[in-house]
Order: C-alpha cells, then sequence, then structure tokens
C-alpha cells in the first residue's frame, strides 16, 4: 500500500459507515472492508472502534441490528440504515462538504 | 425515542448481561472468520489464514472488552459490583456492622421522626392556596405587648387599606346544639364574612357568608364543618337550608365545610355564624377580636404594612377610638408565623438537638470505618498493588459507607414511622397542624437527603485515609507500624464528639433546672384537690331578667350540696386553662383626662368566696361578700400588681376605677388580694380584678365551677354534674380538668422538649463513651509494641495507666473546652424555654463537664488496665 493507512478520526467514522449502509444492510466486518476499499486503503479500520461505533449508533437509532445465519451456521450481525439514520446522513454529508470546502479554500490561500 | 431506546436496551442488558457478552462475542467471532476467510481467498493454508486473522484484530480479548464497556449501563453495573463486594464485606464483620448499622438507624431514624414532627408546623406552607398570604394583622403597643382587634378598626382598615383582597375578624364562640340528641357544647367561631374568602377556601356544599348575612338583624345562618355534618346530620346532602338549635336559637345551615379543610385560627371549630356586628354597637371598639386578611397579588409585606399603618392611624386621628391612642403600630405577619410564634423556638431547639444526635452518630461510624480501615490496610495495600486505582478505592470505600447509612437510613425510617405518632402524642396541645404530623414524601425525601449526606460525611475521611499514598505501600506487618495519621484523626473525633455531648447535655441541663424552678413556682393559689370545669346558661332560654343569675346560683348551691365537698364558687375565667379576658381599666380622674394607659387587665367576674376556695391570700383590707349585690355600691378586689402599678405608694382600699367602658360604672377598691398566674407559670404577673358576677354589669353566660373536695375530688365529678343538671338538664357540663393536671399542662411544651433533650442528651452519653473507649482500645492494640517498650525499660503499670489515663483525658478536656464554647452559642436557642436560669449558668455547664469527664475516665479504664497487662517479653520478641 503506497499511502500510510490512517486511523479514522472520531465522527468521520460514523459517517462513513451511515455512507456505507446507504448502500445495502451489511455486517461489520463488511462495513470495515467496503470503508478501506472505498478509501483506497487511506483509512484503516479498527476493528474495536468499528463495532463499538456500530453499538452506538444503534442505540442512537441510526441504525437496526438484526441477527442472521450464514452458511456455516454462524450467527453475524447485518446493520441497516434507519430513517433517522438516512436523515442523519443527509445533514453530515452536507455539513462534511461545507468543512471540506472551507479547510480546501484555507490550504489554497496558506500555499 | 433514541433515548428511550439507549434507556431500554440498558437496561435489558443489564438484566441479562451473559445475552449481551454472547451477542458481542459472536459479533467478533464473526469478524474473524470473514477476516480469515478473506486471507484463505487470497490463498492461505487455513491455519496460517487464522492465524494472521487473529493478529490483524489486534486481540479477540480485547476488542470484546472494548466493545462491551460502551453504554451507560456499564457505570451501573460496576457499582453494582462494588455493592455486592461491600456487602460481603459487612457481613464478614458482623460486629462492626451491626454497632454501625444501629447507630445510623438510630441517629436518622430520630432525625426524621422529629423533621416529620416539625415540617408541616415549621416549613411546609398552610393547606390553603397561596397560604402565605394569609396574614394575622397584629396591633403592637410601643411596650411590645400585643392588642386584641376591634371591630371598628377592621372596618377602618376594609374600608382604607387596598393591599389586602379580603379581611376578617373573628372571635369564638361556643354554642349549645339541641336536638333530638343529647345536648352538645361546640366549639365554633363568629366571623365577620370575609372569613373563608381569607382562607381562600370556600364551602363544598352550600354557599358562603356574604355582606348581608353578616349584618346586625338578619336571619341567622350557620356553616358547618364537614365533621359535625357527618356526625350530626349523618351526611345528609339536604342539609342545606334545615333549620338547627344553637343556643336555643335557630340557625338555617347554608354551607358545609370540604372534607379536608383545616381551620387553623381555631383547630377545634365545627361550626361558624357571622359576627354581625354594628360600628354604633358599645362593642365595637371592644378589643376581643382576632383580625386575619388575604394579602393582594403582587403586593409586598413591607408595602402593606405601611398601608395599614397610614389607614390606621388616621382611623384613630379622626374617630378618636377610647381604646386607641396615637402609638400602636400594626405588622402583618404570615398567618403561619402567627401561629407558630409561641412553639418555634421549642421546635427549633429540638430540631437542632436531634441534628446534634446525628452528627455524634456519624462522627461515632466514622470512627468505626477508620479502626476497620485500621484493620484493612493489608487488603487495601494488595489490591493497589493488583492494580487497583486509587479513585476505583475510594469509590469501593464510599459504596460501602453508602450501604452502612442506606440501610441505617431505611431502618432510621421504619423507626420514624414507629415512633412519629408517640412523638405526636408527646407534642404540647396548643401545637398547631399536630394532626398533620406523618411520614410523607417531603419526610422520606429529607430521610434520603440526610442519609447520603451521612453516607458522603462518614465514609469520605476513613476513604482519604485509606488510601493515601503512603498506605497502599504494603506494610511489613501492620501492627509495627505506629498508624500516626488515622490516630491523630481519630483523636479529632472524639475531640468533637465530646464537644458535641456536651452541647446536647447542657441544653438538658439547663432544661431540667429550668422545670424544677418552674414548678417550684406557686401558681398564686392551692391547686391541690381542686377540681374545675365549665357550665354555661344558654343566653335564650334565660333571656328573663336575672334567669342567667338564678341559674347559676341555684347550680352551685346544689355542687355546694354534694357530700364531699367542701366549698365551690363560679368564676367568669380560669386560671391556666387558656381563658383570656381582659379589659382596660380607667381609674377616676377628672374627666377631661384622657386615658393615658390602656392596659390589659384581667377581669374576673366571681361568686363572693371564689378567692376563699381558691385560697388566694387577702393582703389588705375586706374579701367580697354575698352583700355585694347588684343593688349595693360596686365594689372590687384587685391584685398586688395592679396595686402596685397604678397605686404606687399609697393605699389603694377606697380608690375608684371603671372597668371596661369609660362610662362604666365607678366601683370602689376594697381589697387587695395575692397575685395569680393566669395565661401561664412562666407568663409574667398580669394585673387582676376581681367583682361578684351580681355587680358586673354584663351577664357571663360560660362560667368555670372550681370545687375543692374533701377527700378524692375527682371521684366526685358523677355526682357535681348530676347537681348542675338537677337545675337544668339542657346545660352542658365541659372542660372537667382536675386544677394539678392544668398546673402540667401548662409547663407541657417545656416537658416536651425537656424529655425529647433528656432522650437525646442519653444517647448522646452513650455514643459518645463508646467513642472513647473504641479509640482508646484501638489505641492501645495499635501502640502493643511501644507499651511493650516502655514496661521494659522499666515503665512501672501504674505509668502504663498513667499514660493511657492522660491520653483520654487529654482529649476529653480538649472537647469539653471546645464544647463549652459551642453551648454558650448554642444554648441562645434555648432561651426562649429556660425560666429563672441564665443560659450560661455556671452549675450546669460545670456538672455536665464533670459528668463527661467521669464517663471518659470509665470508658478508658478498660483500655488503660489491658495495656497494664501488656506483657513486654511477648510483644518484643517478634
Amino acid at each position: 500500500m503506497p499511502a500510510p493507512s490512517t486511523e479514522v478520526i472520531q465522527g468521520t467514522l460514523d459517517l462513513m459507515i451511515l455512507k456505507t449502509l446507504s448502500l445495502q444492510p451489511l455486517h461489520g466486518f463488511g462495513i470495515g472492508r467496503r470503508i478501506e476499499q472505498v478509501s483506497q486503503g487511506v483509512f484503516k479500520v479498527n476493528p474495536g472502534s468499528l463495532l463499538t461505533a456500530l453499538q452506538r449508533l444503534e442505540r442512537a437509532g441510526l441504525v437496526d441490528a438484526e441477527w442472521r445465519i450464514t452458511e456455516n451456521s454462524r450467527r453475524a450481525r447485518y446493520y441497516a440504515l434507519t430513517r433517522k439514520g438516512r436523515r442523519q446522513l443527509r445533514t453530515e454529508t452536507t455539513d462534511w462538504r461545507q468543512r471540506a470546502a472551507a479547510v480546501a479554500r484555507l490550504l489554497k490561500a496558506e500555499g | 425515542m433514541s433515548l428511550w431506546r439507549r434507556l431500554t436496551r440498558g437496561i435489558a442488558d443489564l438484566r441479562d448481561r451473559t445475552r449481551r457478552d454472547r451477542d458481542t462475542a459472536d459479533e467478533v467471532a464473526h469478524y474473524l472468520e470473514q477476516l480469515a476467510q478473506e486471507g484463505i481467498q487470497r490463498g492461505l493454508a487455513p491455519e496460517q489464514a487464522r492465524r494472521a486473522a487473529r493478529l490483524a484484530l489486534g486481540g479477540e480479548t480485547q476488542v470484546r472488552e472494548q466493545v462491551g464497556r460502551y453504554g451507560w449501563e456499564r457505570g451501573v453495573a460496576s457499582f453494582l459490583e462494588d455493592l455486592r463486594y461491600a456487602w460481603r464485606g459487612l457481613r464478614g464483620d458482623p460486629g462492626f456492622s451491626v454497632v454501625a448499622i444501629v447507630t445510623l438507624a438510630v441517629g436518622i431514624g430520630g432525625a426524621t421522626a422529629i423533621f416529620s414532627a416539625v415540617h408541616p408546623i415549621l416549613f411546609a406552607s398552610l393547606p390553603y392556596p397561596d397560604g402565605d398570604r394569609v396574614r394575622a394583622i397584629v396591633e403592637t403597643h410601643p411596650d411590645g405587648s400585643r392588642g386584641a382587634a376591634t371591630f371598628g378598626m377592621y372596618r377602618g382598615l376594609s374600608e382604607g387599606a387596598r393591599s389586602f383582597g379580603a379581611l376578617s375578624v373573628f372571635r369564638p364562640w361556643r354554642p349549645t346544639l339541641t336536638g333530638p340528641d343529647h345536648p352538645e357544647r361546640l366549639e365554633g367561631q363568629r366571623v365577620s364574612a370575609g372569613y373563608f374568602r381569607v382562607l381562600g377556601v370556600p364551602p363544598s356544599r352550600g354557599r358562603d357568608f356574604t355582606e348581608a348575612d353578616d349584618r346586625a338583624g338578619s336571619a341567622n345562618v350557620a356553616i358547618v364543618s364537614d365533621a359535625l355534618w357527618r356526625a350530626r346530620f349523618g351526611a345528609d346532602p339536604a342539609v342545606i337550608g334545615r333549620q338547627v338549635t344553637l343556643d336555643d336559637a335557630g340557625f338555617t345551615v347554608i354551607g358545609v365545610m370540604p372534607a379536608g379543610f383545616e381551620n387553623l385560627p381555631a383547630a377545634a371549630a365545627v361550626v361558624w355564624t357571622p359576627l354581625k356586628y354594628a360600628i354604633t354597637d358599645g362593642r365595637a371598639w371592644g378589643r376581643h377580636l382576632t383580625l386575619v386578611g388575604r394579602l393582594g397579588a403582587g403586593i409586598e409585606t413591607d408595602a402593606a404594612v405601611a398601608e395599614l399603618n397610614a389607614v390606621g392611624q388616621r382611623v384613630v386621628r379622626e374617630q378618636r377610638p377610647p381604646t386607641y391612642d396615637a402609638r400602636v403600630a400594626w405588622s402583618a405577619p404570615s398567618l403561619q408565623q402567627e401561629l407558630t410564634r409561641d412553639v418555634r423556638p421549642a421546635l427549633l431547639a429540638v430540631f437542632a438537638a436531634v441534628g446534634l444526635v446525628l452528627s455524634l452518630a456519624c462522627v461515632n461510624v466514622t470512627n468505626m470505618l477508620l479502626a476497620r480501615g485500621v484493620r484493612r490496610r493489608a487488603e487495601f495495600a494488595l489490591r493497589a498493588a493488583l492494580g487497583a486505582a486509587r479513585g476505583r478505592l475510594t469509590r469501593q470505600l464510599l459504596t460501602e459507607s453508602l450501604l452502612l447509612s442506606g440501610i441505617g437510613g431505611g431502618l432510621g425510617v421504619i423507626v420514624a414511622a414507629l415512633s412519629v405518632r408517640g412523638a405526636a402524642a408527646l407534642t404540647p396541645a396548643g401545637l398547631p397542624r399536630s394532626e398533620a404530623v406523618g411520614v410523607d414524601g417531603s419526610v422520606l425525601l429529607f430521610a434520603l437527603a440526610i442519609t447520603t449526606l451521612a453516607g458522603v460525611t462518614f465514609g469520605i475521611v476513613p476513604a482519604a485515609q485509606a488510601t493515601g499514598r503512603d498506605r497502599l505501600a504494603i506494610d511489613r506487618g501492620s501492627a509495627r507500624i505506629a498508624g500516626g495519621g488515622p490516630r491523630r484523626v481519630r483523636g479529632a473525633l472524639v475531640v468533637v464528639q465530646v464537644a458535641l455531648a456536651l452541647v446536647l447535655l447542657v441544653g438538658s441541663g439547663l432544661l431540667l433546672r429550668s422545670m424544677r424552678r418552674l414548678f417550684a413556682v406557686s401558681p398564686g393559689f392551692v391547686a391541690t384537690d381542686l377540681m374545675t370545669m365549665q357550665i354555661q346558661a344558654s343566653p335564650l332560654r334565660f333571656a328573663e331578667a336575672g334567669a342567667t343569675a338564678r341559674f347559676f346560683d341555684e347550680a352551685l348551691e346544689a355542687v355546694r350540696r354534694v357530700p364531699g365537698v367542701a366549698a365551690a364558687a363560679l368564676t367568669s375565667q380560669l386560671p391556666l386553662s387558656g381563658d383570656r379576658d381582659a379589659y382596660g381599666v380607667h381609674l377616676e380622674r377628672p374627666p377631661a383626662q384622657r386615658p393615658d394607659d390602656d392596659r390589659e387587665i384581667f377581669r374576673y367576674a366571681v361568686s363572693p368566696a371564689y378567692p376563699a376556695v381558691m385560697g388566694i391570700p387577702l393582703r389588705a383590707g375586706r374579701m367580697l361578700a354575698a352583700d355585694d349585690r347588684g343593688d349595693a355600691p360596686p365594689v372590687v378586689l384587685v391584685n398586688e400588681s395592679f396595686a402596685r402599678r397604678y397605686f404606687p405608694g399609697v393605699d389603694p382600699i377606697g380608690r375608684r376605677l371603671r372597668i371596661g367602658p369609660v362610662d362604666g360604672p365607678l366601683y370602689s377598691v376594697v381589697g387587695v388580694v395575692g397575685d395569680v398566674k393566669q395565661l401561664s407559670l412562666a407568663g409574667g404577673v398580669p394585673d387582676a380584678v376581681y367583682t361578684t358576677t351580681s355587680q358586673w354589669r354584663f351577664e357571663d353566660n360560660v362560667m368555670s365551677l372550681v370545687v375543692r373536695g374533701r377527700t378524692d375530688v375527682a371521684s366526685l365529678v358523677p355526682a357535681i354534674r348530676a347537681a348542675v343538671w338537677s337545675v337544668d338538664r339542657d346545660q352542658p357540663v365541659v372542660r372537667v380538668a382536675a386544677m394539678e393536671d392544668l398546673l402540667d399542662a401548662s409547663a407541657a411544651e417545656r416537658r416536651f422538649v425537656l424529655v425529647l433533650f433528656q432522650l437525646f442528651g442519653a444517647a448522646a452519653l452513650v455514643l459518645t463513651a463508646a467513642g472513647i473507649y473504641g479509640m482508646m482500645s484501638g489505641s492501645v492494640a495499635e501502640r502493643t509494641r511501644e507499651i511493650g517498650l516502655r514496661s521494659a525499660v522499666g515503665a512501672s503499670r501504674a505509668q502504663v495507666v498513667g499514660f493511657v489515663l492522660r491520653q483520654g483525658a487529654r482529649l476529653t478536656l480538649l472537647g469539653i473546652a471546645i464544647g463549652v464554647g459551642g453551648a454558650v452559642a448554642g444554648s441562645r436557642l434555648l432561651e426562649a424555654m429556660l425560666y429563672d436560669v441564665s443560659r450560661l449558668d455556671l452549675a450546669t455547664y460545670a456538672g455536665v463537664a464533670a459528668l463527661l469527664a467521669v464517663v471518659s475516665l470509665i470508658a478508658c479504664a478498660t483500655p488503660a488496665w489491658r495495656a497494664a497487662r501488656i506483657d513486654p517479653a511477648r510483644t518484643l520478641r517478634v
């Protein structure tokens, strides 16, 4: 991997989980892999942080959790975005774009 | 919604921790499996793939713990763990636990019981809407004495003072209810129309009084209490409009008060009727009423009082009423303040005392916890060494002390609930709202607050001590370490205990001496073998001139003929019975001169033998005689205090004075009699005048009968009652009481405080003795080596004993010194209840200090003896 992996900043992790789940319900591992792949390895997801974040989002009512049985009859927990989660994703996305644009402008001016 | 979710999920996880653990474990295992699967897909051997996956995951257990830590319920779970651990700890040390819990239960239970007794009286608001706006309107004279309200001033203030939404005057009324049932004398009030509007509680059935009802000459109407409605009218909803006979006159019932209504100005009243005074009445300016008002919304007390004074002064200027001068001032305390004026000092003192007991209990438990902390030093050191953080240990110890105080507090509330009725029964009869005493929500809240406070207070010092940095180092044989820190703290606590106990005991001592002095006071008459009761002649039945007097004369004669009765007499008011019938007195002087002194003088209209029957001594002149009838020249007896005030240095015999209205008849003073305590044993001696009933120009239709018996006078009561009824069987005989009981009742409030102080004082003494003993024996045990060393280098047993005793004495003396300071300051609270004893009474202070010194000596004796028996050879061999 060319670029050094970066620990995901708290808060952005929630946003990335919500975004990932907006496409389809997934289990924890799947979410982590998807984030790593889409970020092209920039973000490396710590499993403990990821699962804790999922607990937090579940308690906050942004995602729902559901147990499914896998092919080799193990229990897997699948997460899906709730209506409230979808709303949250929209506002956080807008918010993030504004911040990112502002930071980008700032960096450009400095440069 | 998410809050709800957080809450329910948290609770579900708390209730079933294994499920949550399993879920987390499964999720982590699945993650791991997926990782391994990925490796296999990349071409790794399954075994290799699994190892790589575990490495990538960073430890299955750690991840599980990290995820498992999430959620508020984790804090609760660790608290529950602490609690379980604390519970095991307490069960493992039952001696300590039981003593600590009992100590706390006594302290918290006592404080809770006293709080529940004083709360409705002192702190809870009155049971009326906007209860703090209900005000007593009080007239004060320049010398600080108070005057009763007058109808004339009530009218003047009603017309002029805008600050009050409603004003009302009232006076007691004790009508006899006759009908198909037996005659019954009721407690009631004559009130001006606005009375229930002032209190803010309208009748629940029927209607309130109107101004029209209150006019002289309008039809008789009455409002009855819920209790009377149930007792006498069978809770009949059709009672409104019914006619009842009160004092032989017909009244129409127009209203029933609600069931929960508390009539605080006259708690016993069950029937009300309008006052029906007119400004033209002779009694319009007579001082015999009570004035209350409801302060208008948004009006400050200061503004209202200023207005009252302005209007009142204007009324005095313009109408020149005979019973007022320009120096009278008005104030408007809340009805609550006014009602509790007399009992407040007593209740506050008792409350403060129980607070001291609670503090003592806390100090004692602190001391015990410290001793326990010393015993557990090794345990804490071990736990610290195993990685327990200091904060975690402190939390554990605080949990323990909170558990202790929680159990103690729970027991205490039970104790309080059981004893509170007893406490209420012990309270003096005059205590307002005593029926509202009980354990309710605010009492439980109070108990919870003091329990928590106690738990934290006595937990914090031992916790800090036990987890102090140096304490957590593992000692080599803890007995070897002198442990100076905790011992100093424990010494300080003993000093505090002695000081607290001294304050309490000085309080009890002062009260006890007051009580002794008070009972040594002569009431001014001979109380033994004296029976008293009230009889009355209903005004209508005896409307014919002279009929009332005839009834009383015949009843008195009948009573005198009862076998066993030595003597009997009638009086319009009875000493120490709560009667208070006072008039203004005007000496004979040129008519142009305005009366300059309008003090209240107790007025007794009596049968001529009254002073003799009571045993009131004659100091000069003659007694009243049977010849002093209506047609004879009016004569009066004055008491010594009156003679001193009005005739200083002159012979009062032959002087003349008017009683009541300035245009009344002139009475000649024919004799001076001894002073009698009218209001209470402790109250100052008021001036008094005695006339015969036949020379008093109004007829009193309620008289008190005093009967002196040859033998046991109480056994004569049925015969006396029968004798009265032989004259007229419809006249009730009430308020039967032995004079000695009235005497006792007059000191009831002091006795109440004294009993509680003695109880608290005894508890304080026991707690202090236990504290000193615990401290000293702990100290001896810890210093076994040091003491052994002293013996080894030649200290005699006497020296060792002296060494221990000196240590105890030093702490005790320091405590006594501090306690004396506290008592000097604290006894201020008791001042109102002391009688003829200075609050700085030297004998009491010295006696209490000596008592504490002796108790401390006894408490130190066993540890000292134990120290003397320490065998140096054995202690030094270690």
